[in-house]
């Protein structure tokens, strides 16, 4: 499954460009955490990152793992220096009202697992 | 912890100057301020706030003027949910003597609604010091949550919890290397203060402290060697 498949699949608000073709994105595995150390140490690349924490350190954090997508939650909003930053990085943010829990709940129903 | 208990016992330990920062709170700043008056004790005015990213930091200024300014901004930004007394304890507001005065009826224990690097700049606009607390602690430490510190506000200096010593501290946290670090033992009764530390000041104020920091005129004295 790739990640536009995704984006469209939750209904996923894209924060960073548009213009990226999500269709050649095609993550691996999922991981989530708020806790910035926790994902320094777990996320494996090219997973897709689940968290609520909007802090600017997340786009260097996705950059360090190479995750494929940062998906916040919970309606939780990036300052406009992080998005800009996650465009410097190359970093895809996705947002969502909905919570952790069910973001996770449907990515496993696509069929995505904790390694790949 | 009665204002004129404060007072007392910083004296005692030969104390010079001391912050007030009750969690997300500063109704009690004015208390020991004013109990402090011709004790020669410098009292300045604080806030530890909770931020969104559930990180503690203490913010410190000169002035009633600026904390009473800094405390209309975190009162917009508190969850409005009240205090249960019977699961979280009682929030109480003291006169300089100690004497009751009421209760603060709204939840402070959680966390503000405002980013790190927002409270960074709202301290900083007001003149006020920034020091990311007990930064090596598992909850409500900046490094936990946020995994490293922010490049993009100037942080001048962190704190460092009771449980570790300074080589400790940069042994173990290599991202904070570059940090001069202050100690503290996050003391909410009077027999928990323990240790304190020596800054060479031109002046007791914010100005002052950010000098001898710069300066790197900071040691830390009297914790345990854990």
């Amino acid at each position: 499954m790739n990640l536009q498949e995704i984006i469209n699949h939750l209904g996923l608000e894209v924060l960073t460009t548009k213009d990226k073709d999500f269709s050649a994105v095609e993550p691996q595995s999922g991981y989530i955490s708020d806790l910035l150390s926790c994902v320094m140490a777990g996320a494996n690349p090219l997973s897709l990152w689940v968290t609520l924490q909007a802090h600017i350190n997340i786009v260097a954090v996705g950059a360090l793992k190479e995750v494929a997508a940062i998906i916040i939650t919970e309606g939780a909003r990036p300052e406009e220096g992080t998005i800009q930053k996650a465009e410097e990085e190359g970093i895809t943010l996705l947002a969502t009202p909905l919570s952790s829990f069910f973001i996770v709940g449907s990515l496993w129903e696509l069929g995505l697992r904790e390694k790949a | 912890m009665i204002p004129p208990l404060i007072i007392e016992t910083a004296l005692d330990k030969g104390i010079d100057l001391i912050g007030i920062t009750d969690h997300n709170c500063s109704s009690n700043v004015e208390a020991v301020i004013n109990a402090s008056s011709g004790t020669g004790l410098i009292v300045l005015p604080g806030m530890e706030v909770q931020t969104r990213e559930e990180v503690h930091t203490l913010c410190l200024f000169d002035s009633l003027v600026q904390i009473q300014a800094f405390q209309r901004e975190i009162d917009g930004k508190l969850p409005d949910l009240k205090n249960k007394p019977e699961h979280f304890g009682s929030q109480l507001v003291v006169d300089q003597s100690g004497e009751f005065l009421g209760y603060e009826d709204r939840l402070l224990l959680t966390s503000v609604d405002i980013s790190l690097n927002e409270l960074f700049n709202l301290t900083n606009d007001l003149g006020g010091l920034f020091i990311p607390a007990h930064v090596d602690r598992e909850v409500f430490g900046l490094i936990k949550n946020l995994g490293f510190i922010p490049q993009d506000i100037e942080i001048q200096i962190l704190e460092i919890s009771k449980n570790i010593t300074v080589p400790d501290a940069y042994l173990r946290y290599p991202q904070i290397k570059d940090f001069p670090l202050i100690q503290s033992g996050d003391a909410h009764r009077l027999d928990e203060i323990m240790g304190f530390n020596r800054l060479y000041l031109e002046s007791p104020t914010i100005l002052g402290i950010k000098q001898a920091i710069n300066q790197k005129m900071v040691e830390i004295i009297g914790f345990p060697n854990v």
